[in-house]
């Protein structure tokens, strides 16, 4: 193992407690702990909370190109702390890590960053919005410009909020596991999209949807959670919904969602209520992945099928991961993103 | 079958112990010459491969500053920002070691040889305390730094790696970074290098840098003594398995006459003489681990003074080296077998076997002999005339060698036949013609000898006069009495208002590098003044030179630069888009790169950024002691940023008499194989040449003269090879100099000649001649009456 491997363990413990690196998950030694009803405070929240152990500004995007092609679109910033405190120069413990897509039909593009803090190189400044890391950045919130290059894809596309930010779980504070591990959570899933995508053919303008997340915690994982699978499902009818099923060694799932009305009024559902179960796979990188599912949350009366626009969608990268575009067919129809961790 | 063969075959050896221990000794020497040269080589490569995986020096494209100096922190942030996949990297000494910080997070081959299981702790690495790698005794001479020292034996020698936050730290170099590595992968759509940031440079890879380039001539040159003394070695074995396969053929031949299979016979042979082969090479490598053990802290020491390349002092065992000794001892003894084998398996059935086999087959092959000798000689000739690069060279010393090895039994054998013709009396013309006849027995051993001779002459003429040169060199170079090293442009002010008015010259020594036709350069800015131009010498020079170099329009180049850009006098040299014209070319031999020399005003001008921090101080020498202790209290300089003239010298003839022990030792290890072949031909040669002794003993010839005139022989025959040696050895010399030099260092060396040295290393060859001699003459003053008796009364 390498020493960026070792580093990339503490980026995403999800992933290290699924190769049995138990302890981080549950280990807020020194690190604040996020508590029930939280009282958020814009733009400074935006911005970065170095007392936390890990955080997250996460952007997906499902777009056309001028022939309808289907596209995703990724776009990650993660902040992993050493410890809770910034320091200037090298010493800050504050370390961050990029990862950038682009996913076609057929071909899925990857790279990654990976920067200190306290230097410049990367960070996010709340007011006027800003995320960096090297050359990629996203910079204004509400109307904003994301860009990110890749040795063979580049894009840079504008990005409008058209809605108003939506608070996962309880007002924000996101449960995730039966013992009560928890993270805060809010989302921008009103983002309209243009821009242009530069591929190996060329570039391409396209137009779509983005969604942001931001997550924040300091021990998101259970002991005995070995991976998620993370879905945020944009339907037809302007409706949303992200859900989520974390794997439990003992074969059970803890599960949450949150059903998104067209004009954004959240409704939180809490372990159960959302159902999601594989019903294909396919061989990714050497594993079988679940990249069909049938999502299911009846009281909204949803029973849909999810596939994955390019099943080959896999991150490549230091811990990889699967993330791509899906289409939605059943009950509603639609389009969404879907993440898969811990599938080793 | 088999068993019976394999027994009446191996009976030879039982009655022949000294055949058995020629055979395995030699064998067992030359691998370990050969296995020896090889672990140091393979030690060092180890070495440098150690660094590049450390520094990522020669695998990745390098961004410097173009005025030679430290890059800004800031101008690598915005490098990133701007999508430029590049590392930072900052280097400098800390009490002699050299520390290297990385950012392992953007470093393109990571921490190189560091990995988690040599005890990485990200969290500790990264921030707070911090972790220093490196080898034992380099964490032992770090200064006490709060820092958690780790074991890690794959870090390059004399280098310690750390995070690049605590390497800023600990060198006081907050807020800049010395070069930057360029990752291979670069983004789509990130702007030029001149728009991000116009004051880098980019040096591209070269797979393997300068130094790596010289070194492997240093390496070329052990490489080759390896192989001579493997050559010599060869020649025992081969002498050893020919005499033993002459004087088993009437064993073969009653064998075949019973019924076994030439196939089979010749297996059985092939697997011992394997077997054989096998042990004496373990036990060659053996003590060719000792030899390289013994001889690899000056080598290291020799590299390091020379190159700069740091090869750790201690060996390791390396399956890779074991295998590659037994191999070659395999390879050799077939080598040596290859024509006692081609000879049984043409032999007639029932061929006799003649006892003077040997030296009548070394009569019918000296024809073919003496016209390989004469095209070799003939080539060696050519080559010289046209070499100019290392393979030619090294081309040139082979022929060379070899045709005249070959062709000293037969050169040996006119001037035996010449004093034959000129002596007078029964026992002169008796002495001359039994040495003659004895010479192709000896012959192997005489060749050995040859070789071992001409390149002692040939390498330590090299040496020493690349001593002399470059003494005389540093006089030339090393004129300042006091060299002293700011910490910083404030102290070197403070230095040079001090000083001012107690010392009576300052003179800056400032550098940049850069480039001149793609050779990687030095730029140095001189004071001119009298302490240059009463001191320098060139090569070739314009009229004074000094004076053109001041007026602006003029550069001295080293000779370096010269020959390997074909620059000459009056040429025009660019330097940060000025043109220079060449006034001068000077002799650099402490120096593998090009250097150029300007004036201090003109350098100003091109590198404004560039502040000098080390000078020379011109002032009495006796008074240079009490200088230092003033500048230590009044300035605090610490008394390792100053070092005196005689210091400087002192050092750098140091790391020749590294290089001297080197060479002396393989010498004598060179003349100790030749005067073995000597004892053991004799001995060899002795139990056949009873039936010749038998008659002038009969005649009245003591055997205590018999054996007197035995050692006279002997000694006759070293001095005749000595002669032949001598001139051999100077032209080995000039081609080493002249043409195997220029084409690893860039620098032709005057050659000087050492006749005291020659006429010493003379006389030890005829003591080791002689020595060799003294116990077979010995055995032969002391063989009984009754077994010379025996010549007459044996049936033969």
């Amino acid at each position: 193992m390498n020493v960026k491997a070792l580093l990339l363990f503490l980026m995403l413990p999800f992933a290290a407690s699924a190769q049995g690196f138990a302890g981080l998950g549950t280990d807020a030694e020194g690190f604040a702990v996020p508590q029930p009803n939280p009282q958020f405070s814009f733009p400074a929240d935006h911005g970065a909370h170095p007392d936390y152990r890990i955080e997250w500004w996460y952007i997906t995007a499902n777009m056309t190109g001028p022939d309808g092609t289907p596209y995703g679109l990724q776009w990650t910033l993660f902040r992993s702390a050493m410890a809770p405190e910034t320091r200037a120069g090298w010493n800050d413990p504050q370390l961050w890590m990029g990862h950038a897509a682009v996913t076609t039909p057929d071909a899925h593009f990857v790279t990654e960053r990976l920067a200190r803090g306290g230097i410049g190189q990367a960070g996010v400044t709340a007011d006027p919005f800003a995320a960096w890391i090297d050359d990629w950045q996203m910079t204004g919130f509400d109307d904003a410009r994301l860009t990110a290059s890749g040795p063979d894809f580049a894009y840079d596309v504008n990005l409008t909020a058209t809605g108003p930010l939506v608070f996962q779980g309880i007002d924000g504070y996101s449960v995730k596991s039966a013992a009560g591990q928890a993270s805060y959570y809010y989302s921008q899933p009103f983002y309209e999209l243009s821009g242009t995508l530069t591929l190996p053919d060329g570039d391409v303008p396209v137009t779509g949807t983005a969604w942001l997340d931001r997550e924040w915690s300091s021990q998101p994982l259970g002991d005995n959670q070995t991976g998620w699978d993370w879905f945020s499902l944009s339907f037809d009818d302007g409706a949303k919904m992200m859900g989520f099923r974390l794997r439990q060694t003992d074969d059970q799932n803890f599960t949450s969602a949150t059903w998104i009305d067209a004009d954004g009024t959240a409704t939180p559902y809490s372990d159960g209520a959302f159902n999601a179960a594989p019903q294909a796979t396919t061989t990714v990188a050497g594993r079988d992945v679940p990249t069909q599912w049938q999502v299911t949350l009846p009281d909204r009366d949803v029973d849909v099928t999810v596939a994955a626009i390019n099943p080959q969608a896999w991150m490549d990268t230091s811990v990889p991961y699967w993330e791509g575009p899906v289409t939605i067919t059943g009950s509603h129809g639609g389009q969404g993103y879907l993440e898969m961790t811990g599938y080793e | 079958m088999t068993r019976a063969t394999l027994h009446a075959l191996l009976s030879h050896w039982w009655r022949n112990p000294l055949q058995l221990f020629t055979l395995l000794a030699g064998l067992a020497l030359a691998t370990a010459l050969w296995s020896g040269v090889q672990a140091i080589n393979a030690e060092a490569s180890a070495s440098y491969d150690a660094a590049a995986a450390t520094l990522g020096e020669g695998q990745f494209d390098q961004l410097t500053a173009r005025d030679g100096g430290t890059i800004p922190q800031a101008t690598y942030v915005a490098l990133r920002r701007a999508g430029w996949q590049v590392s930072p990297v900052v280097e400098g000494r800390l009490n002699g070691v050299r520390v290297v910080g990385l950012d392992p997070l953007t470093a393109p081959g990571g921490l190189g040889p560091i990995t988690v299981s040599d005890g990485v702790e990200i969290n500790t690495f990264l921030s707070g305390g911090g972790q220093v790698f490196g080898r034992a005794e380099m964490l032992d001479r770090l200064p006490d730094i709060g820092a958690q020292p780790v074991s890690a034996p794959d870090v390059a020698p004399g280098t310690v790696l750390t995070d690049i936050g605590l390497a800023q730290e600990l060198l006081g170099r907050d807020g800049v970074i010395t070069r930057l590595i360029v990752v291979p992968e670069q983004p789509l759509g990130r702007p030029s290098l001149a728009e991000v940031s116009p004051d880098l440079t980019r040096q591209v890879a070269q797979g393997t840098n300068d130094l790596g380039r010289l070194t492997d001539s240093f390496h070329l040159n052990l490489t080759a003594f390896g192989l001579l003394s493997f050559a010599v070695g060869i020649f025992i074995v081969n002498g050893a398995i020919g005499l033993a396969f002459e004087q088993r053929r009437p064993v073969v031949r009653t064998l075949r006459a019973l019924g076994v299979p030439l196939r089979s016979l010749m297996i059985l042979m092939a697997a011992e003489l394997a077997v054989m082969a096998l042990v004496a090479g373990a036990i060659g490598v053996a003590l060719g681990y000792v030899i390289a053990s013994l001889l690899l802290p000056d080598v290291a020491a020799t590299l390091q003074g020379l190159y700069g390349q740091t090869v750790s002092g201690t060996l390791q065992l390396r399956p890779v080296w074991w295998l590659s000794g037994l191999a070659i001892a395999l390879g050799g003894t077939a080598l040596a077998a290859a024509s006692a084998f081609w000879r049984l398996a043409k032999m007639p059935l029932l061929a006799g076997g003649s006892r003077r086999a040997l030296s009548m087959a070394a009569g019918r092959t000296a024809q073919v002999q003496g016209v390989l000798a004469a095209i070799l000689l003939i080539c060696a000739a050519g080559l010289a005339l046209v070499a100019d690069g290392m393979v030619t060279g090294f081309a040139l010393l082979g022929t060379l060698l070899i045709g005249a090895a070959l062709a000293l039994p037969l050169i040996l054998d006119r001037v035996l036949a010449l004093a034959a013709w000129l002596s007078r009396g029964i026992r002169a013309q008796w002495f001359w013609a039994d040495t003659r006849q004895q010479l192709p027995g000896l012959s192997l051993a005489l060749a050995a000898l040859l070789l071992a001779m001409a390149a002692n002459v040939g390498v330590s003429t090299m040496v020493s006069s690349f001593r002399l040169t470059f003494v005389g060199f540093l006089d030339q170079r090393l004129a300042s009495e006091l060299y002293v090293t700011a910490e910083d442009a404030a102290q070197a002010d403070a230095l040079t208002a001090y000083a001012a008015d107690r010392v009576d010259a300052i003179l800056p020594i400032q550098s940049a590098d850069t480039q001149v036709r793609d050779l990687p350069t030095e730029v140095f800015g001189a004071r001119i003044g009298p302490t240059y131009t009463d001191n320098w010498t060139f090569l070739t020079a314009t009229d004074a030179p000094w004076q053109r170099v001041a007026d602006g329009g003029g550069i001295l180049i080293n000779e370096q630069l010269a020959r390997r850009t074909g620059l000459a006098l009056r040429d025009t040299v660019p330097i940060m888009d000025t043109t220079f014209t060449v006034a001068g070319i000077y002799g650099d031999y402490g120096n593998p790169i090009g250097q150029a020399i300007l004036s201090e005003d003109v350098f100003a001008t091109l590198y404004p950024d560039v502040n000098a921090l080390q000078f020379g101080l011109r002032l009495p020498p006796d008074s240079v002691a009490a200088f230092r202790a003033d500048l230590t209290r009044d300035l605090g300089i610490s008394e390792g940023a100053m070092i005196n003239q005689a210091g400087i010298k002192q050092f750098s003839l140091d790391v020749f008499d590294r290089t001297f022990t080197v060479t002396t030792a393989l010498n004598v290890l060179t003349l100790a194989v030749a005067g073995f072949a000597i004892l053991m031909s004799l001995l060899t040669l002795a139990a056949l040449r009873v039936p010749q002794l038998a008659p002038a003993w009969a005649m009245g010839m003591t055997r205590r003269s018999l054996g007197v005139v035995e050692l006279i022989r002997a000694v006759i025959l070293a001095v005749f090879t000595a002669a032949i040696a001598m001139p051999l050895g100077l032209a080995l010399a000039w081609a080493l100099l002249s043409v195997v030099n220029v084409a690893a260092f860039g620098w032709k060396l005057p050659m000087f000649l050492f006749p005291a040295d020659y006429a010493r290393l003379g006389l030890f060859a005829l003591v080791a001649a002689a020595l060799a001699a003294l116990w077979p003459a010995w055995r032969l003053a002391s063989t009984p009456p009754a077994d010379l008796l025996k010549v007459f009364s044996n049936e033969r």
